[in-house]
């Protein structure tokens, strides 16, 4: 059989190299072994995690107070659907890669790329909505103030529900702060982006409004955050807030700890990179399909292998929805 | 080449099945992280919440499909299958065992008021 396969012309001889003593191709045994190293590598994040989370094990952000956007809803809190609807949408790419992986079996040219096709668009949809979700965690909804000991302060109403920053902030029209830019300075510097209000102006606010209470960070027995009492909130606030934290990046997060933003960010954004370059192989091997490539090879066996990264990708996915979402 | 294409019996079958196992399960699994049932997140196994305990197994669960039915595992020889499983499974046990120690000590230290954070 011709194939485009390395052969030695030794395959009959033991020690020839074309032994095969897993009955598995080269190729096929090449992308075991990238896919066990970068499991290993996907552990080591997520371990990592884990050891941060029990580090801070009662103060840690909850994920359904966190991701709780769904796309048209806007308001609504609506924790859980979006992301489990990503992870169907990857499983089932999966389901269309296995079915292509099966067709090429057959040397059906056309069922591979009919499925091929559907796994991509799979694919593409899920880095989309992972760009979607990183959106919304990165430009927050409520906003909060910041401690001096980087504790994260949140708004509520006497019945539980947040309240955002712009409904609770009264301006201060006098204010003389402006941002200051690289070209007002008497030497090139400039500072980084000033918050909407001022920790002045939400404290004047909160104090005005009886209705508000402080949530903390620190998880009761229940496993639910802390609520303070109105006379404890105005203590806080006057004694500990320093900063106002819209959102969140690597340094400040809206949602509890930075350190809760770092994993997203490194994770997810790890693992979407991956799925990006699944997408990217997927692609030219589509188009090596479309040529004909295999049918000439009379063999899909670059199919399978991609579709072992392509599983892969998924399974990983697994854990982080996991780890993240759920736990 | 290991494969002929003679010997390769469809099994599209199989696909959908383990499709929907896995579907059901994903919903199992939310439906659990909505409602997260009181008595679940009450009990504690092994210093976690019987809830968790609950997502991981159906979570390794899952991921024992995808890797038997999707990647083919189960058609590799028993060399390469524990090749792959057992070290994979092995390092990553003793990693997380290594890490989440190491986190709980210094959690009991944070808690023990050797350093104030809540500030």
């Amino acid at each position: 059989m011709e194939t485009a396969v390395t052969k030695t012309g030794t395959e009959d001889k033991i020690w020839g190299g074309g032994n095969e003593p897993l009955k598995v191709s080269y190729g096929k045994m090449m992308m075991w072994f990238f896919i066990v190293s970068d499991a290993l590598t996907f552990s080591g994040f997520l371990a990592a995690y884990g050891f941060s989370r029990f580090k801070f094990i009662d103060s840690w952000p909850i994920a359904d107070q966190v991701f709780n956007h769904f796309p048209f809803l806007h308001g609504v809190d609506a924790p859980m659907y979006y992301v489990a609807l990503m992870t169907f949408i990857l499983i089932f790419s999966s389901v269309t890669m296995v079915l292509a992986v099966d067709a090429g079996h057959h040397m059906k040219q056309k069922k591979v790329i009919l499925y091929m096709f559907l796994t991509i668009i799979g694919g593409a949809i899920f880095v989309g909505s992972q760009a979607w979700e990183w959106k919304n965690f990165i430009k927050g909804e409520y906003g909060a103030v910041e401690t001096k000991g980087g504790q994260i302060l949140q708004f509520l109403d006497t019945d539980g529900h947040r309240v955002a920053l712009k409904d609770i902030a009264i301006v201060d029209s006098h204010k003389d702060r402006t941002q200051h830019e690289r070209k007002n300075g008497i030497w090139f510097d400039k500072e980084a982006a000033l918050p909407t209000y001022t920790v002045e102006e939400i404290r004047a606010g909160f104090a005005k409004n009886k209705d508000l209470l402080i949530r903390t960070q620190l998880l009761t027995e229940k496993g639910e955050k802390t609520i303070l009492s109105r006379e404890e909130s105005l203590r806080r606030l006057k004694a500990d807030a320093i900063g106002v934290v819209e959102g969140a990046n690597l340094i400040h997060n809206e949602y509890g700890t930075p350190l809760f933003a770092n994993f997203f960010f490194f994770i997810t954004g790890f693992h979407g990179f991956h799925v990006l370059s699944g997408v990217i192989i997927n692609i030219i091997i589509f188009i090596n399909v479309i040529l004909g490539t295999y049918e000439r090879r009379k063999n899909y066996e670059m199919v399978e292998k991609v579709g072992l990264y392509w599983h892969f990708v998924d399974l990983v996915w697994v854990f982080v929805f996991t780890f993240f979402y759920l736990v | 080449m290991a494969h002929d294409t003679a010997h390769h019996e469809s099994n599209i079958g199989r696909i959908w099945k383990v499709f929907f196992l896995l579907s059901v399960i994903t919903i199992v699994e939310v439906i659990l992280g909505i409602i997260k049932p009181a008595f679940l997140i009450e009990t504690t196994v092994i210093s976690m919440k019987l809830l968790n305990w609950i997502f991981i197994i159906l979570t390794i669960w899952k991921a024992y499909y995808i890797t038997w039915a999707f990647m083919h595992m189960e058609g590799e020889t028993k060399g390469l299958r524990r090749s792959v499983v057992w070290t994979a499974i092995f390092l990553i046990c003793y990693l997380i065992f290594i890490l989440l120690t190491e986190g709980d000590y210094i959690y009991e230290v944070f808690k023990g008021g050797y350093k104030a954070w809540d500030f």
